[in-house]
């Protein structure tokens, strides 16, 4: 590697296109479409006796309405059930558009097209739809008990349940080890609901040529490549003849990973049916009552322990809100059940989940993806812990760290990708001594003191957490070194700002010794390429990373075999610097990758000067060998499959302070120690860490999905839905830890999630410090902590 | 998200604009800076026939001193007035408020008389116009008449304002001498509506006795909340339980009625301490 990118803190190249308005999200394609808008359910649990158009259908500009009823074939079926699982006995999705019963506010009833937006959203204020109002289930505990039911075939509102148990080394259950632990405590949490809430919301527009038979489809979506699958498969297209591309996207932290949404479906197919371009762009109001949330859970905690604080035994009972549908399968209660252990090792540990029915929209992953709570769980039982010992919070937490020299750990469950849950490199100490560093663990007490003296109170707290990222099966890459020695680099995953199009250029431009500037990175494009996962779970650094790392390797590794006939040299005498390949140590005499590449194609035809040199008649090839040994062109392509994800972890610290007057709570200090192992690009990882923060802060001091009795969900709407503005979210101190992971060729562990993982718990500590008052559930208003000071005086 | 279907009139008079308004009466609305209507036409909450948009309408945004106060016309958008030095030196509490009111941006296009006309109880100039003791100048074709502060504020979301009336400008009286101001809120988040607030203006005599005393609330009541505190004066904190015994907070899902009282009491004492000080 002679071009030394990686590891660099090069600024962003895609910025200066988002930043200065020239981005191409969804609804700045396709002017020229007609607009789809919809009737969505007003009530949260309802049997639809009839749909009545007649006053809607004399609208100047109204193209089509169609409801259930009209949808042919496997467009009529419930949306899939995108990941089974064994445990999910009853698990239900909905149907594109709804067929007699409707389960939450939002959910889509009618379609409608028409010239434009205006006109589609007046025709549907027409449509007359008539309601037998059936009981709404709300309420997660309400919902657990059954007595009404979201879905009539599912007793008990249960859709899941799972039971796993690890027992402590010595063989001892949960049970015999809390029976016998020295000290024992019982307490319940409460977490909230909350949404990944992208500023672009979901989005499709279609076009069908017709002339070609052939569908091309953009959706703002997590996963182009298995939007197209699953679209070729429900229109009954051949897979050749529809192509997904995912443009700009404005956002997606989880929602846009579910995938084909009713409009993903339905706008593509309205295309089809109508011979017409066909676009929906879904509003602010739409994003709340008709796409995702997450985080809802209740859970019950019995933890037994020794005089150090060392947990003997957890015992976790945990009640998961997965809203009316189930189309991720139970991917978040799993996540929550497995990495609630974080850094430690514990001894016996049994988990039971149950997923709960409600007339509330359906849960699917939210950056974090049910971590945020199992780390809540899992720090609040550690600081209740030293709470109950009298033992600084950090000494608990040391007590139980799995050591330096312990990995690969295996924590004896199974893990959201199948596969076992083992550690494969980590360093906790290190980021416990790096973080009580940088936040001044140790000097606070005696801060705290002198607030106290002027009448402030400030609190401080800490949180760990560890986060399998770069989940499988798998990611690739495509690496095409074209005659004008552009590298053209392409991905199947798809990006929603992250910073891709810079990191793969980095990885690119080092593996290959090319200059930054000569490669360009497309993703999400399934006209580029055409098999892919997608991006979610922290996994596209780690995945489409070393896919690329491989693919580049493969291109090396021609372009040195050719360079190596051509120079008359031996091949591993080469190297390539600044995109020429020469000998080692004689930069001079070297061919450009530009040559090797007109090289690489024998060619009949000279369409340029630079081509000549590849015709038949050039006398560059050996007259005894055939023209083609290999492919022909410069490229290649690698996949990058790993056996199980990698372990990413962090610690972060805040100085909170509360206002003895009015309850206000003020973020004072933030610190965060972040380990993903090796950097491709620190200044990214440090965008990704404090983006997360903010929501994460957002989910600690803000946000919630204000349902009432009724299932009407009250805040639908920036205004009253409140995630942090920039003066709410603090100023961020970061320091990095390198621990690389062993399981993949460059080294790294994903990033993307980590900031907002354990925010609720570090900000619950703090309070709980500055106050005295134990806080069990989060969010947390200046109003809940006067209701809480007024409980406890 | 889209409004639903209206007639739109832009008027570049007065008189015009009077005529449409007389014309399409109770069917019609007024656009000013739009900050609190077009979200409403968006959420298809309003849905008015005629829209009649009076930003092209000459004369209507002046900002001017005038003897014992300040007139603010119509036109005047929050930033303009809290930038104004007529604003300042004739009442500092004004800009005292608008420093409360939203973001920046918002404040570029929204409008001081918008502001009043919409009569949201959470809004700070509603507060601010009602201690002071100001009025709104309404015009209708061939008439005009001035209504005072305690009687412009009806309701939550409701003015004086009949339809066919354009509110032309606000009037605010100017700080009296050796007199004191002060606002304070608590939003959930900067610049949102406030949890709670207070407005405060105490007046000292020659000796620096206070002399009077008075406090007007947001978001406690279905317009702002007067008190006048003067006979406890100076004890703010027996002020400060009389403003809370006078209001009346609803719960609603970012704070709880309790709380709202709590707060209340608390910002009270701090706006009286601020003013009485500031005097
Ligand atoms: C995100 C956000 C946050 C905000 N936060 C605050 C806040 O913290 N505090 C606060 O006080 N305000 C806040 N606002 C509201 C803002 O101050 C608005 O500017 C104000 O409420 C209305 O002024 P406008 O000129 O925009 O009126 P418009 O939206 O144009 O009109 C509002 C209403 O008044 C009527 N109207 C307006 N002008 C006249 C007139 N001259 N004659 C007759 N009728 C008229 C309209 O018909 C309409 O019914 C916020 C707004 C937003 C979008």
């Amino acid at each position: 590697m002679t071009t030394k990118l990686f590891g660099e803190p090069i600024p962003r190249r895609e910025d200066e296109r988002l930043v200065l308005g020239q981005g191409r999200y969804l609804d700045d394609l396709g002017r020229q479409a007609v607009a789809a808008a919809f009737v969505r359910s007003p009530h949260a649990h309802a049997r639809i006796r009839d749909i009545d158009v007649s006053r809607a259908l004399d609208v100047e500009g109204l193209i089509a309405i169609y409801t259930w009823e009209d949808l042919p074939g496997l467009v009529a079926e419930p949306l899939p059930l995108l990941i089974p699982h064994p445990a999910l006995t009853h698990g239900r999705t909905a149907y594109p558009l709804a067929k007699e019963i409707v389960r939450h506010v939002g959910e889509p009833i009618v379609m409608v097209v028409a010239t434009d937006r205006y006109v589609a959203e007046d025709v549907c204020g027409l449509i007359d739809v008539d309601y037998e109002f059936l009981k709404p289930v709300v309420g997660l505990e309400e919902a657990a008990q059954g007595v009404h039911l979201v879905h009539e075939d599912v007793p008990g509102n249960l859709g899941a349940h799972l039971v796993q148990e690890v027992p402590a080394r010595d063989g001892r259950s949960v049970a015999e080890a809390l029976e016998s632990a020295p000290h024992v405590l019982e307490f319940r949490l409460d977490i909230e609901r909350s949404a990944s809430m992208p500023l672009e919301g979901r989005g499709v527009y279609a076009r069908w040529d017709a002339d070609d038979r052939s569908l091309r489809v953009y959706s703002s979506t997590q996963t182009s490549t298995s939007v197209r699958m699953a679209l070729a498969a429900k229109l009954g297209l051949p897979l050749p003849q529809v192509e997904v591309i995912a443009p700009d996207v404005g956002g997606g932290f989880g929602v846009k990973i579910v995938h084909p949404w009713p409009e993903e479906i339905l706008v593509p197919w309205a295309a089809i049916t109508l011979g017409r371009e066909v676009k929906w762009a879904e509003d602010r109001r739409e994003h709340f009552i008709s796409s995702a949330h997450e985080r809802g859970q209740v859970q019950h905690i019995k933890v037994g322990f020794d005089e150090q604080g060392r947990v003997l035994a957890l015992d976790v009972d945990i009640l998961h809100d997965h809203g009316a549908y189930t189309p991720y399968g139970i991917i978040v209660p799993i996540i929550t059940a497995t990495q609630l252990l974080g850094p430690y090792k514990i001894g016996a540990y049994r988990v039971v989940f149950s997923s709960i029915y409600t007339n509330t929209v359906q849960v699917t992953p939210y950056r974090g993806a049910g971590r945020p709570q199992g780390v809540f769980a899992m720090e609040r039982t550690m600081d209740r812990i030293a709470a109950h010992l009298g033992l600084d919070r950090t000494d608990v937490r040391a007590a139980n760290f799995i050591g330096p020299d312990e990995f690969p750990y295996d924590q004896g469950l199974i893990f959201q990708d199948g596969r076992p849950l083992i550690y494969d490199s980590g360093d906790y100490p290190e980021s416990l001594r790096m973080l009580k560093e940088l936040i001044g663990w140790d000097d606070f007490p005696a801060m705290k003191q002198a607030a106290a003296e002027e009448g402030r109170r400030i609190g401080i707290g800490v949180g760990c957490y560890v986060e399998g990222t770069g989940v499988g099966p798998y990611e690739g890459g495509h690496v095409q070194i074209t005659s004008d020695g552009r590298v053209h680099v392409s991905t199947g995953l798809t990006s929603q700002g992250q910073g891709h199009e810079t990191v793969f250029a980095q990885i690119a431009a080092t593996e290959l010794g090319v200059p930054f500037e000569k490669v360009s990175v497309v993703t999400g494009d399934t006209r580029r390429f055409g098999y892919a996962v997608g991006t979610f779970a922290s996994r596209a650094a780690v995945m489409s990373g070393n896919a690329i790392a491989l693919a580049c390797r493969r291109v090396r590794e021609k372009a040195l075999k050719i360079a190596a006939d051509a120079l008359e040299a031996d091949p591993r005498d080469l190297e390539i610097t600044d995109g020429v390949v020469h000998v080692v140590g004689a930069p001079a005499a070297g061919i450009p990758l530009a040559t090797v590449a007109v090289l690489s194609n024998p060619l009949r035809y000279a369409f340029d000067e630079e081509a000549q040199r590849a015709t038949q008649f050039a006398g560059t090839a050996d007259p005894d060998k055939a023209p083609l040994e290999d492919e022909p062109g410069l490229e290649g392509k690698d996949y990058y499959s790993p056996i199980r994800s990698t372990f990413a972890s962090g610690m972060h610290a805040a100085i909170v302070e509360t206002d003895p007057d009015t309850a206000e709570i003020r973020i004072l200090r933030y610190a965060v120690v972040h380990d993903c192992g090796r950097l491709i690009n620190p200044m990214i990882v440090e965008g990704q860490i404090h983006g997360g923060v903010a929501q994460g802060v957002g989910g600690a001091l803000y946000e919630k999905m204000a349902y009432d009795e009724h299932g009407q969900l009250l805040n639908a709407s920036f205004m009253d839905f409140l995630m942090p503005y920039v003066t709410e979210v603090p100023h961020i101190e970061t320091a990095h830890l390198e621990t690389p992971s062993p399981l993949n060729p460059l080294g790294i562990k994903g990033a993307g999630e980590a900031g907002v993982i354990p925010v609720s718990s570090v900000i619950a500590g703090a309070i709980e410090d500055a106050e005295g008052i134990p806080i069990m559930r989060m969010p947390i208003s200046p109003s809940d902590l006067y209701d809480l000071r007024r409980a406890t005086d | 998200m889209k409004p639903p279907p209206f007639d739109y009139h832009a008027p570049t008079s007065i008189e015009q604009a009077l005529a449409v308004l007389a014309e399409v009466g109770a069917h019609g609305k007024v656009l000013a800076g739009g900050q609190s209507l077009i979200p409403l036409l968006n959420m298809r909450l309003a849905a008015p026939d005629h829209l009649v948009d009076i930003n092209r309408v000459a004369g209507l945004d002046a900002v001017e001193a005038e003897p014992g106060g300040v007139r603010v016309g119509a036109l005047a958008r929050h930033a303009a007035v809290e930038r104004s030095a007529a604003v300042r030196s004739a009442q500092p509490l004004i800009g005292q408020a608008l420093r409360l009111v939203a973001h920046p941006v918002i404040r570029n296009r929204g409008t001081v008389v918008g502001s009043l006309v919409h009569a949201d109880p959470s809004a700070e100039l509603p507060a601010v116009l009602a201690l002071l003791g100001g009025s709104v100048r309404l015009a209708r074709v061939d008439t005009e008449r001035d209504v005072a502060a305690e009687d412009f504020f009806v309701g939550p979301l409701e003015s004086a304002t009949e339809p066919g009336e354009l509110a032309v400008s606000a009037f605010f009286p100017a700080l009296g001498r050796r007199t004191g101001t002060a606002f304070v809120e608590v939003a959930r988040r900067h610049g949102d509506f406030a949890m709670a607030g207070v407005a405060a203006l105490v007046g000292l005599d020659d000796e620096g006795a206070v002399m009077s005393a008075r406090v007007a609330c947001i978001s406690v009541g279905p317009a702002p909340v007067v008190v006048d505190v003067s006979a406890q004066a100076p004890d703010w904190k027996a002020a400060a339980r009389a403003v809370q015994d006078r209001i009346e907070p609803e719960g609603d899902i970012h704070a709880t009625a309790d709380y709202r009282r709590h707060l209340t009491g608390v910002l009270a004492e701090r706006a009286l301490t601020q003013a009485a000080a500031d005097a």
